[in-house]
């Protein structure tokens, strides 16, 4: 067995089951639980000395007898050290023993002793840990988001740290802050704005960019190079630099405050990326089924809607999927053209929210929660369309 | 015949294209030259409002005249800055009434009334006042003289379209705006930002690419902040940034991580001791970077995993019979495959970053040493409402992208050629 191999497999193991154990105090922690040490010292000794044992025991035992022991001993030392800990807690604690015993049951003696033994053991705890990790990091503002809708005003302020929701009170006391957004700030109609926007201009960029798309991708003309290349430019120019031209020019046509406005601001930007993406899409159409239509004596409208469209369900679903994302999330051109609370996004309604200072924050969370829910919804719905979009579209965002 | 063909195919091309290229020409290109005009000029955001010439009607009857009616007109410049010029009045009268003592810059002609009333200076302001007699001595409807609408027309400087050009706006970018700091920022920014955003793409995609249970579920939870909007994930941020009552203050706190609360979004500098050294770390701009990063390294993690999945398996397998190792099979077998996408991603993303706005805005604001040129567009347009200046920011913004679009199209035209 190799002494560096050895080292490692204790250092790292044990390191992974301290980040596990601590992320579990974290969050018992947000329960209310008054934690206040993470005992790194003890952990990473009582660490070490589990994964020692599992490799002096070896496969002697049976596994699950092995993971139960190791368990039950952590659980009582981690139990001695934190005192008199609710059982929920201590069961958690006893999950993540089973868990990680089975983790480093399949390092033995002998498989220490490979060649690159030390850089495996390395990245199959680096991989365990970043999974962890990743979910953790990720999901938590997530999860903040969702508890501090459901809190009051009081008992955030009185204790930031406890997480914990009382299901038990009513259920209108519990969602009281969406009864108020809706009720008070008209997040109602400001769901109907931004479904209405992201919509219309789902529907609007399609309506133009398909022909437009077709003509690029099959149709010679002078100045097709040209065009396809500056549409990847023109892609990349930022909302930023259009913003003072735009705002100026609207305000003299009266287009702000108007929802029209922001469709047709949001087309165009959406437009290039649409027809980039279809227009791939039908390079990939065999040509055969268009000569056989104009065989037919169908002309390019006939042949799009014909042939074209039915063919390419799936570009389209996802082109539609990822402008109605871009739209619905949009804020810059909702800030810059909006300012009348009766023509507000959903965006630009909770950043007003916001700007009022004495706005409770729950209320604001809870308006976060609306706004998040049905792009994650669809997102989570469509993953397949919605990632080839993303991959496709991405050199926006 | 082909002749007529083609011809017929470039026109259906024509057709196809011309909605969208309308659109994109008009609401993407025109600003953009817009801009330039804008910048050389000295214009406020109050100068932007065209000055219209206005007219309120009120409508009176006159005591123990019952065949006479008064009807005010309260005149005004729409503008407290400039002058109108030519101000035409025309409203109509009902059938059988004429106007006593009509105004002398007015004239009747059949029932409808013709003013001039000269050039309104700024803030002009008068009422105009005339008397209508019924010829038939019956009274005369209030409710249909309402009803008519005066219509007015005047010419004004529109000080957009005037040719009075001035350089002062760029001389402040650059001397007077701070101009190397904000430079500095928007790089530092930028460049970090897109590095580590990569960097935990690659360890994400990584990671996604290995079997495990629950790895189609990951793959989604990863790319949850590059979906979700940027509104309500920026004020999920603040709120758990939050010195005095945000969790990760509290959390630090009660784990005696730290002793004193940290301002993660609302302190310019951060002193660390590092042995001995006194390091001064940027902190706002610090987290802002790493919201950055959290938001984007999905898109990241997307490319490098796809780029993966594509890895011939037998390179591997070849790898394992000479007995590499894992380090050695991620340098000179993964990372030599996703070079290219790598290098396109870092392409993208320092495009994008560069133009981030939404994201510093909502969390700082700009304040505590986070101010990138595009806050700067932002602030000078709208704060400070000096569109002029705003827009020869933007100036500046679009000549630096298009040097690194010129940069980044290099890179792709050589990578073609490669291939």
């Amino acid at each position: 067995m190799k002494i560096k191999s050895l080292i490692l497999y204790c250092l790292i193991s044990s390191i992974f089951l301290f980040s596990l154990v601590s992320i579990w105090k974290v969050l018992s922690t947000l329960q209310g639980i008054d934690l206040e040490n993470f005992n790194f010292a003890i952990i990473l000794t009582l660490g070490i000395g589990i994964s020692l044992i599992n490799l002096i025991v070896g496969d002697k035992f049976n596994k699950a007898i092995k993971s139960i022991i190791f368990a039950i001993l952590f659980t009582f030392v981690d139990g001695y050290l934190v005192q008199l800990m609710p059982i929920w807690y201590n069961i958690g604690i006893f999950g993540i023993l089973i868990f990680y015993s089975f983790k480093i049951d399949k390092y033995n003696q002998k498989n220490l002793d490979l060649d690159h033994s030390s850089q495996t053991v390395v990245f199959e705890f680096l991989t365990l840990f970043g999974i962890v990790l990743f979910s953790f990091v990720i999901l938590f503002p997530f999860y903040m988001m969702i508890v501090t809708s459901f809190k009051t005003q009081a008992a955030l302020l009185i204790n930031p740290l406890d997480f914990s929701i009382n299901f038990a009170q009513d259920i209108k006391e519990l969602f009281k802050s969406y009864f108020v957004i809706f009720d008070t700030y008209k997040f109602g109609r400001y769901i109907l704005i931004s479904t209405f926007v992201s919509v219309g201009t789902v529907i609007v960029t399609l309506i133009f960019a398909i022909p437009a798309a077709y003509a690029v991708a099959r149709l010679n003309f002078f100045g097709k190079n040209f065009l396809s290349t500056s549409i990847l430019i023109i892609y990349m120019f930022p909302a930023i630099v259009l913003v003072i031209p735009l705002y100026t020019v609207f305000s003299q046509l009266g287009l702000r405050n108007n929802v029209g406005g922001l469709l047709i601001v949001y087309t165009a930007t959406t437009l290039p990326v649409a027809i980039y993406m279809l227009q791939g899409y039908f390079k990939s159409i065999p040509k055969e089924l268009e000569e056989a239509a104009i065989m037919d004596k169908l002309n390019w409208f006939g042949i799009i809607i014909k042939i074209i469209l039915p063919l390419s369900i799936p570009a389209i679903s996802s082109v539609a999927l990822y402008v109605f994302m871009i739209a619905w999330n949009e804020f810059l051109f909702s800030l810059m053209f909006l300012d009348n609370p009766n023509s507000f996004t959903l965006s630009r309604a909770i950043q007003y929210l916001s700007g009022d200072a004495e706005t409770p924050r729950q209320y604001l969370m809870a308006g976060s929660v609306v706004v998040t829910i049905p792009v994650l919804f669809i997102f989570v719905y469509f993953e397949k369309y919605l990632v080839s979009g993303l991959t496709a579209g991405s050199v926006k965002g | 015949m082909s002749d007529t063909l083609s011809k017929i195919e470039k026109r259906t091309a024509y057709i196809l294209l011309l909605p969208a290229v309308f659109l994109v020409f008009s609401i993407i290109l025109f600003p953009i030259f817009a801009n330039v005009w804008i910048s050389f000029k000295e214009v406020g955001l109050k100068d932007i409002r065209i000055p219209e010439p206005r007219a309120k009607k009120i409508v009176k009857s006159v005591k123990e005249s019952p065949d006479k009616i008064k009807i005010i007109y309260k005149l005004r410049n729409s503008s407290l800055i400039l002058d109108i010029r030519d101000v035409m009045f025309q409203d109509k009268i009902p059938k059988n009434t004429e106007p006593l003592n009509l105004d002398q810059r007015c004239k009747l002609k059949s029932l409808i009334i013709n003013c001039n009333f000269g050039d309104w200076k700024a803030k002009y302001k008068e009422n105009f006042q005339i008397i209508l007699v019924n010829k038939s001595g019956t009274k005369i409807d209030k409710k249909e003289i309402k009803s008519i609408k005066p219509k007015l027309s005047g010419k004004s400087d529109n000080i957009l379209l005037n040719t009075n050009f001035t350089l002062k706006n760029f001389k402040k970018v650059f001397f007077q705006n701070e101009f190397f700091d904000l430079l500095s920022t928007t790089f530092y920014y930028t460049f970090f930002g897109t590095v580590g955003s990569i960097v935990f793409g690659i360890l994400a995609a990584q990671l996604v690419n290995q079997k495990f249970f629950g790895r189609t579920f990951m793959r989604s939870i990863l790319l949850f902040p590059y979906v979700g909007p940027v509104v309500a994930l920026a004020y999920t941020w603040e709120l758990l940034l939050d010195p005095y009552s945000g969790t990760l203050n509290n959390l630090l706190l009660n784990f005696q991580v730290i002793q004193e609360p940290l301002n993660l979004l609302g302190q310019k500098y951060l002193t660390i001791n590092f042995f001995g050294f006194d390091l001064k770390l940027r902190l706002a701009l610090t987290t802002v970077i790493i919201f950055e990063i959290w938001r984007y390294f999905p898109l990241a993690f997307l490319f490098i995993l796809a780029r993966l999945q594509a890895v011939p398996k037998e390179l591997y397998e070849a790898a394992d019979v000479d007995g590499a190792g894992p380090l050695q099979k991620f340098i000179s077998i993964t990372l030599p495959q996703i070079i290219a996408v790598i290098s396109i991603l870092f392409m993208i993303r320092f495009i994008w970053n560069f133009n981030k706005f939404e994201d510093i805005f909502l969390l700082t604001g700009g304040a505590s040493g986070t101010r990138t040129l595009p806050i700067n567009v932002y602030e000078q347009g709208f704060t400070i409402s000096d569109i002029g200046m705003g827009s020869a920011v933007s100036i500046v913004i679009v000549l630096l992208l298009l040097i690194f679009m010129f940069i980044y199209f290099r890179l792709l035209g050589r990578r073609a050629d490669e291939n």
